[in-house]
Formats: structure tokens, sequence, C-alpha cells
């Protein structure tokens, strides 16, 4: 192609053509669309139907599977206990995920090695932890078992407690995801600047204060944003329970996923867990709203 | 994307390096607590599946094996179908991988480099697809797939999962950053967008492919709420589904089923240890916002 046809292409052109970008969009659109958006409304209108899959006829039901959910103990009872496991997962990770930043800040090679330790848990299968913690607290084959008795606390079974089944839950998944707020809490230290705790040491600032006035402040947004990724992602915590306790005992550690998870795919109540998951949903969306005002609030600080 | 300042800073001296004695001490306290914490399930999961039953029972204490086997990854093949659940993983993740990689970097291009209108709508629809939970679409989705024909198949697992808005959301953010005068020069050269796209933004966009092609890949290969609602049959399994079941059935075999679980995170370990760097990458850029 000469020079003059190619120049002469581009000035006949428009500027505002829409057929490439339609073709560039095409794929991931369709897909987005028929397995994202849509499924957003479909679900919203299952959940007003008693709706069985493959069924000639679904039902008009209007409110009723809300209703039934507002009066269900199962499902108050998981709601709770995805709460309970939201909250003290989120405040554990923040905290401990902090610590270690602090500890293994330094680019050593010792402090690198060992961050990949504390790493290593966030990229594996959640599946294969929950398995390997199920069998160390296993109260007759496991390390923690021949732990506890041989302190003379006999065989303990943390998993088959009803008390003590949610907390464990919550334990493995702070071991689990601290090392996530680790990694994006040490990029954060690094983006402090070092003069500015060269002038508060000028001023006589000890390590304490440092810590209080300079590095809290300066790692807020990264906080808060991982306190959000942790918390949308606890909330919806599900092969971990499913694994280790399959909900039990007795629905102590019953989720809003493990939940939906049951009502759809064992019981095959398509309505009433479409119902289940609009109401996850509207909780998470409320969620996320409350913290991404958060961080709005904070940039403009 | 300015991911690798993350990943590699030479520049950071020892901000912390006035650790007091006592301070110091602490510090290797707790690290060294944390440190067995998070070793120990790594290890004995590795010893209990060389394991025999007796040694197990009879000292579980021990982190090492009194009595070696290889009894359990020799049952891993008998007891399940484990080469099949392995290639379909592969298949899963490797597949829908690929898939995710071309599409969702033609939907950035468009998004970053050609003008249209509604782009801007186009990118919040991205936004807004990025926040929904995926458990919401669940229900749904099984039903097009049952109304399909596609449950329990290939392509019901790949096809719904084959793009993903984080990934565009991340492309986009890469391609921004690409300066334009790159395609001016090659669009007076004749070149038309798919020849920019692929000759010249794709291999500029080598760190962005490699971070959303193991992020993508190690959540795939992970997941188990997916294959789990998506497959019904033992052929159609991943490892994850596969090796859930098994272990709700057959509570005693503690060696098949750790052996199952080692073969399992293998590969993503393998990765981690090559590539640490791109995982790293792909946690700080969640970071940015």
């Amino acid at each position: 192609m000469t020079v003059l046809s190619s120049v002469r292409r581009v000035t006949l052109r428009p500027r505002r053509r829409l057929t490439p970008a339609l073709l560039f969009l095409a794929p991931s659109f369709i897909i987005l669309g028929i397995f994202v958006l849509w499924p957003i409304l479909a679900s919203l209108w299952y959940s007003l139907h008693d709706w069985t899959i493959g069924a000639k006829e679904q039902p008009w039901v209007g409110l009723a599977n809300y209703v039934e959910l507002l009066n269900d103990s199962r499902f108050w009872g998981a709601f709770i206990h995805s709460v309970v496991i939201t909250v003290f997962s989120v405040a554990g990770i923040i905290l401990l995920g902090l610590a270690l930043a602090l500890a293994l800040a330094n680019d050593g090679v010792g402090n690198r090695i060992i961050r990949s330790a504390f790493f290593f848990p966030t990229v594996v299968a959640l599946t294969s932890i929950g398995l390997v913690w199920r069998f160390l607290l296993d109260p007759d084959l496991g390390l923690v078992g021949a732990i506890t008795r041989s302190l003379g606390l006999g065989n303990i079974g943390l998993l088959q407690s009803p008390q003590l089944a949610l907390p464990t839950i919550i334990f493995v998944n702070i071991w689990r995801n601290a090392g996530f707020v680790m990694i994006i809490l040490i990029a954060g230290l690094k983006g402090i600047p070092e003069d500015r705790y060269e002038a508060a040491r000028l001023d006589g600032a000890g390590p304490w204060k440092l810590f209080r006035y300079i590095t809290l402040p300066a790692l807020r947004p990264t906080m808060l944003f991982g306190t959000l990724i942790m918390t949308i992602q606890s909330f919806q915590i599900f092969d971990l329970v499913y694994v280790m306790t399959g909900s039990g005992p007795l629905f102590a550690t019953d989720t809003l996923v493990t939940m939906l998870f049951r009502e759809g795919f064992v019981n095959f109540r398509t309505g009433y867990a479409a119902a289940i998951s609009w109401s996850l949903f509207v909780v998470i969306v409320i969620i996320s709203a409350l913290q991404l005002r958060f961080f709005r609030y904070n940039d403009v600080d | 994307m300015s991911t690798d300042s993350y990943v590699r800073t030479p520049r950071t001296r020892s901000r912390r390096a006035s650790w007091s004695p006592a301070g110091a001490a602490a510090r290797w306290v707790f690290v060294g607590i944390g440190l067995v914490f998070a070793l120990v399930p790594f290890i004995w999961m590795l010893s209990t599946s060389f394991r025999t039953e007796r040694s197990l029972f009879g000292s579980p204490m021990s982190l090492l094996p009194t009595e070696w086997t290889l009894a359990g990854y020799l049952g891993v093949w008998q007891q399940l179908p484990f080469l099949r659940l392995l290639f379909n993983t592969m298949v899963f993740a490797g597949v829908t991988t690929l898939l995710t990689l071309l599409f969702d970097s033609m939907c950035a291009y468009a998004l970053a480099r050609i003008e249209f209108r509604g782009r801007t709508i186009a990118f919040w629809l991205v936004l807004v697809t990025l926040m929904v939970p995926f458990q919401v679409t669940l229900i749904p989705v099984f039903v097009e797939l049952f109304q399909f024909g596609w449950l329990n198949t290939y392509q019901g697992l790949i096809i719904p999962r084959a793009t993903s808005a984080f990934g565009i959301f991340l492309f986009r953010q890469f391609f921004i950053s690409v300066p334009r005068e790159l395609d001016e020069a090659a669009r007076i050269d004749g070149a038309g967008h798919f020849r920019i796209y692929w000759q010249i933004i794709l291999p500029l966009a080598k760190p962005a492919i490699a971070t959303v092609a193991i992020l993508n890949f190690t959540a795939l290969w992970n997941d188990l709420l997916w294959p789990l609602v998506m497959t019904s049959s033992p052929e159609m399994r991943t490892l994850p589904a596969g090796l859930a079941l098994f272990g709700g059935q057959h509570v005693t075999d503690h060696a098949v089923l750790m052996a199952g679980a080692v073969i399992s995170i293998l590969p993503i370990a393998i990765a981690f240890f090559l590539a640490q760097r791109y995982f790293v990458a792909g946690v700080a850029t969640t970071g940015l916002k």
C-alpha cells in the first residue's frame, strides 16, 4: 500500500467507528451478558416462583419464598454464622497480616523466604487446606488430638463440637488469608517515603509514635482495601465449611452459601435457593457500598 | 501498571533496622511461632501421604512417618478415577485460561484504544460484573446450562467462565499506559486494529498476560463450587470436587486422601516457586483498586 493511499484512508475514515470495537468486545460481552448480567435478573424472577427445573409450569408465588426465608430459623442461623465468620475472620486476618507485614517488611533474603511461607497458603486450593486441617484436627488420628492427649486434655473433637466448630473454621480461614493481607501491606509500607520517618525521628518520636502517627495513617487505604476484599470473601465462604464440617454438627457451621448450595442443588428447591442468592447479593452490595463510601472519604483525606 | 515496583524494590533500606534487643527477640518469637503454624500442616500432609495406617495410629505426634509406604499414591489411582480428574482439571483450567486471555485482552483493547460511542457504559458494565458475587448467578446459570444440554460437559464447565471482569480491568489499565504514538505510527503504515492489537499491543503486554494467566489458572484449578454444581458424573469431576466428595465418603483412607491433596497442590506449588513475583504482582495489582 502506498503512503498516499493510506494517508487518504486515515483522513477519510470517520473517527468513531463502531464495527471494530464491537468485534473486539463481542466475545467477552456475550459471555458476561448470558452468564453474569442476565442471571442476576433471572435469579430475581425465579425467586418469585415455586421453580422446578425442567417443569412445564412454574407457579408464581410472589414473595412467598422471601416470607418463608424470614421465618426459616435455618436461614437466620446461616446468616448469623456468615456474619460471625466474617467479623472475626476479618479482624484476625487484618491484625495478623499487619503484624507479619511489620515484622517482615525489610527486603532481606531471609525475610523474603519467610514471607513466601506465609503467602503460600493463600494460593493453595481451599479444598486441600480443608482436608488437611480436618485430618490434623481429627481427635483420633490427627496431630492436634495427639497434642491435647499428651497434655492430659483428652480427645477434643474441635470440628465435632457444636460450640467449637465455628471458631475452628474461623481460625483456619485466618490461617489461610493472613498472608494475603501481609503482602498488600508490605507493598503499602514500601510506598511510605523514608523522609517522613527521618523528620519524625528528628522531632524525637519513638518507635510507637512513628507507628501510630506515620505508619498507620499511611497504611489506612491499603488496610481498608484488604478489609473490603476479605469481608466479601469471608461472607461467601463455602469450600472450607463444605469440606471440614459439611455445615455440621447440627448446622452449627451452616453459612449462606452452603445453605444456597443445599437448597439449590441437593434439595432442588430452585425458587427458594434463588431467594437466598438474592438476599446474599443485597447484603454484599450493601457491604461493598458502605466500604466504598469509606474509601472515598479516605481519598478526600 | 506499576506492579513491578511492588515486586522488586531494591531501594528499601532498612527502615526498621532500629529494633531494640527486646523488640528483636519478640519479633523472632512471633515469626517463629507463625512459621510453625504456617508450615506444619503442609509437612504433616506430605508425611501422612507416605505413612502407613499403623504409623499414624501408633505415633500421631511425630511429623515424620515411622513407616514409609507408597500405598497412598498407589491407592489414589485405584480408588479414584484420578487420571481422569487430573485431565479434567487441566482441560478446565487450561482451556478456560487461554480463552480468557484472548477475550479479556480483546475487550480491554477496545475499551482502552478504540474510541466508540458507549465506551464509558461498556466499561461500567464490566465494573458492575466485577462486583457481582458469582454465587448469585449460580442457579440461573445452572438452569441455562440445563436448557442448552451443557450440564456435565466440558463446554458447560468452560464457556461461562471464559472471560473475567477482573482480567478485562487489569488489561485495560495496562493498555492505557502504552504510548499512543506506537499505534499511530502503525496506522500510518496501514495496519488495522487487529494487527495493532496482535502485533504491537499484545507483545508489549507480557507482564499483564502472565499475571492474568497465573491468577486465573490458579483460581480455576482450585475452584470447588463451580465444578461441583455443573458436573454430576465422576468422569467429569475436577480434582477439588473429586477429592471433596471422596473425603466425604472414605474418612479412614487418610494416606490416599492426603496423597490426592498433595498431587492437586503440586502444580500450583511449582508455579508458585518458579513465578512467585507474578502471584505477588496479581495481589499487589488488586491492591491498586
